[in-house]
């Protein structure tokens, strides 16, 4: 992205709520809905038009676990950690999710194909632990089968990308 | 005014104040760790809960503001045992280091479990990420002593307008920090040093070079030498246990020089100095634009201040051709000092040293500048903050109230009044003023005893005006001129002057900006804790220094004359340009 474009682009949205009090929290929301995270450079820019010191939008964008710093991933994760899927070893999975995608929750793996999140029930107690991937869900999930679940994902990708 | 009830006993308050300031009223202290004299209350520690008769829980008094009839209790078991909790949950969390921290006299926190009787911490745990920031060359932050009260957050937004330091993240893993957790030399601080000033504890504090200057005093090959700014004489008593405003100039020359410097000279001596230079730089810009009708920069700035030239430099860069070319009197000194005082002492700029000691941490971003080097090396080798030379005087093992007084050696220790006010907001304008209007007509600067009430004392952003008449005939273009001055400290303020100027609001032919409230007797190096009642008593002090001067006008030093005479030869002149100016840069912010 060059900067003039990001300018003309942040100044449009910022422009509709210049205002308006609060308005950074309602700008950094257009902002992630634009480009999927609030880039650095995007940042930047903001604390140039709004005014606010850069430390204060990093403050807005870390204190709400809504906005992202990195770009999304093409495949989300979801590790359930609801009471349920905690009690039967979720956490475990996510140690095991986070060990071979070498990320922490919220974070993108290098080659920006998955993207790590940790979420509080995804309706199937019955199933824990569960997590879930693009929209399938994957119930009664062992340590061991993480590996086999997240290599389906990767040939995915890998055919894709041979085709 | 609402009448209250403070433990039992009704006391008349004003309208808008809080039960914190009901309770300072009336002789009751409640602590706090967050609480920031002038600025609106954040309620953050939850130290200063009081119970409040009627409400659910404990308030806070800080920001619970009186109102008619209320009954407040300050001392009672549940509001005793609430703080206890609070200040325990605090301490379980505090990497303090507390056995030997630097902070360990003077902590708060300490000081308030103290006061409340903790003797244990019945909350065990994981402690918060222990991170240190030594990136600047003058502050160092230690995230694990961190309490999160966030004054240093309020100080470096609401009064020097920079906003360098936010919270980050939430909840237990909230951290004070820049920006993306950044170090601080990779965004746009000052380095002014308000928050190691105002921090309670020990998490932002002046990067420590006493063992360099140790070092330096033991070095048997070395020449070395010490200046003091003129704001120190009205605070290092602080650090004794003298009253602030206690001024200890005598006792201060005696105590360096028995710490083993070779000489004891005075930054006032360069103040003097900065005088006959700003004052000359001044006019010949006036000069320029009345009669050669030529382009130039005006209002003229002065450039004393390390951290307002960085603040410049980062958030107002279209103003850099309007601050004064003169180094701040700190770096003429050391320029000074190795060239002419090394020639006359057969010594060599690489065989000495010179110390500063300074009220402010960015003298110590200032003297490691690239481009003070003017004697071949680096001019100011290390600055120590107020209370800094403190400490080293205490280590050392000298009784300082006993000492006796001493006069600082020549040829760079004599000074005028005028060097003095420099410490003082509106100081450097009285006294570039008390010079250049007698060069201009010949006559005294027409001011009750050589000060101008209108720039003196705590106001933000400060005006005045002078009619200048009988001038010389050389000066005959500014007979008649109104020339217009402002005086601001405090970035903040700074900021709103800038802007007003930009926008074309206002019209001035020169501005004094110093960075720290008060001026530099408020510096961030000064000895803590700093609020309005301590500034307005050093301040005083000052003012004082200048009153029993004889000489109290810049240009009548003859220390400074006979530089001039010997060596200089001319203010502006070639070998001035060379030694007491310098240059500025645009930085980016990130």
């Amino acid at each position: 992205m060059n900067k003039k474009m990001i300018e003309e682009e942040i100044r449009e949205i910022a422009d509709s709520w210049k205002d308006k009090e609060g308005n950074l929290i309602m700008v950094l929301h257009e902002i992630q809905n634009r480009y999927g995270y609030v880039p650095r450079e995007v940042s930047l820019v903001l604390s140039e038009i709004l005014d606010v010191p850069l430390a204060r939008i990093y403050e807005v964008i870390t204190f709400y676990h809504f906005f992202r710093l990195t770009p999304p991933g093409k495949m989300k994760i979801a590790v359930c950690m609801g009471t349920a899927c905690y009690l039967k070893g979720g956490a475990e999975l996510l140690a095991e999710l986070e060990h071979l995608l070498c990320v922490k929750p919220g974070e993108t793996t290098k080659d920006g194909q998955f993207q790590l999140e940790v979420v509080r029930c995804l309706g199937c107690c019955g199933l824990a632990p569960v997590l879930k991937i693009k929209e399938k869900i994957y119930g009664g999930v062992k340590k061991k089968d993480i590996g086999d679940i997240i290599a389906q994902y990767s040939d995915e990708t890998e055919a894709k990308a041979a085709a | 005014m609402p009448k209250i009830f403070m433990n039992n006993k009704e006391i008349t308050v004003d309208t808008n104040a809080t039960i914190l300031d009901a309770a300072r009223s009336t002789g009751i202290h409640i602590p706090t760790l967050c609480y920031y004299e002038g600025k609106a209350p954040i309620g953050a520690c939850r130290v200063c809960l009081v119970e409040l008769e009627g409400a659910r829980t404990l308030v806070a008094a800080c920001s619970t503001p009186v109102a008619e009839g209320m009954k407040v209790h300050t001392n009672n078991k549940r509001v005793r045992e609430a703080r206890r909790t609070v200040v325990e949950l605090l301490l379980s969390e505090h990497e303090g280091s507390c056995q030997y921290c630097t902070r360990s006299n003077d902590c708060e926190l300490k000081a308030i479990a103290s006061h409340l009787g903790i003797e244990d911490i019945h909350y065990k745990g994981e402690k918060p990420e222990k991170r240190i920031d030594e990136s600047t060359p003058a502050l160092v932050r230690d995230s694990g002593k961190c309490i999160k009260c966030r004054r240093c957050v309020t100080v470096c937004r609401e009064v020097q307008g920079v906003g360098a330091l936010f919270p980050q993240k939430r909840g237990y893993k909230t951290m004070i920090g820049p920006a993306f957790a950044m170090d601080l030399d990779s965004v746009a601080c000052v380095q002014c040093g308000q928050c190691a000033a105002i921090c309670p504890v020990g998490a932002i504090q002046e990067k420590n070079d006493i063992d360099k200057v140790w070092a330096a005093l033991e070095d048997k090959t070395k020449h070395v030498v010490v200046q003091t700014a003129p704001a120190i004489r009205a605070a290092l008593g602080e650090c004794f246990g003298y009253p602030p405003g206690t001024l200890v100039t005598g006792k201060m020359v005696t105590a360096l020089r028995r710490l083993g410097f070779h000489a004891v000279f005075d930054t006032n001596f360069a103040a003097d100095l900065t005088i006959m230079e700003e004052g000359t730089e001044l006019l010949m810009r006036l000069k320029k634009a009345l009669v050669e009708k030529a382009p130039v920069a005006l209002p003229m700035f002065t450039s004393c201040s390390p951290g307002w030239i960085k603040f410049a430099e980062y958030y107002y860069p279209e103003f850099l051709p309007n601050l004064s070319t003169c180094k701040s009197p700190q770096q003429m000194f050391g320029a000074v000092a190795k060239t002419f005082y090394a020639s006359k002492k057969g010594l060599k700029a690489e065989d000495m040293i010179v110390v500063s000691v300074m009220p402010c941490t960015a003298k110590k971003f200032e003297a490691q500048r690239p481009e003070m080097n003017s004697s071949g090396v680096q001019d100011v080798d290390y600055v120590l903050t107020t209370r800094e030379l403190g400490f080293m005087i205490q280590s050392a093992g000298i009784d300082f109230k006993s000492l006796e007084d001493g006069e600082m050696d020549s040829p760079l220790g004599l000074s005028t009044g005028a060097a003095d006010i420099f410490a003082n907001t509106g100081g450097v304008m009285v006294a570039a003023l008390r010079t250049v209007y007698e060069i201009v007509t010949g006559k005294e600067f027409p001011a009750e005893d050589l000060r101008l009430a209108p720039v003196e004392g705590l106001k933000g952003i400060k005006e005045a005006s002078l009619k200048i008449t009988g001038t010389a005939p050389e000066w005959n273009f500014l007979e008649n001129v109104e020339v217009r001055i402002a005086v601001a400290h405090g970035l903040e303020n700074a900021g709103k002057l800038l802007e007003s100027l930009k926008e074309g609001k206002v019209l001035y032919h020169f501005v004094e900006i110093m960075t720290c409230p008060g001026g530099c007797i408020g510096g961030g190096g000064q000895p803590r804790h700093t609020d309005d009642s301590v500034r307005l008593a050093r301040s005083k002090a000052i003012y004082q220094e200048d009153a029993g001067k004889k000489l109290r006008k810049s240009h009548k030093n003859p220390q400074v004359q006979a530089l001039y005479d010997e060596f200089l030869k001319a203010p502006l002149g070639e070998k001035s340009h060379h030694l007491l100016h310098t240059r500025y840069r645009e930085r980016s912010k990130i």
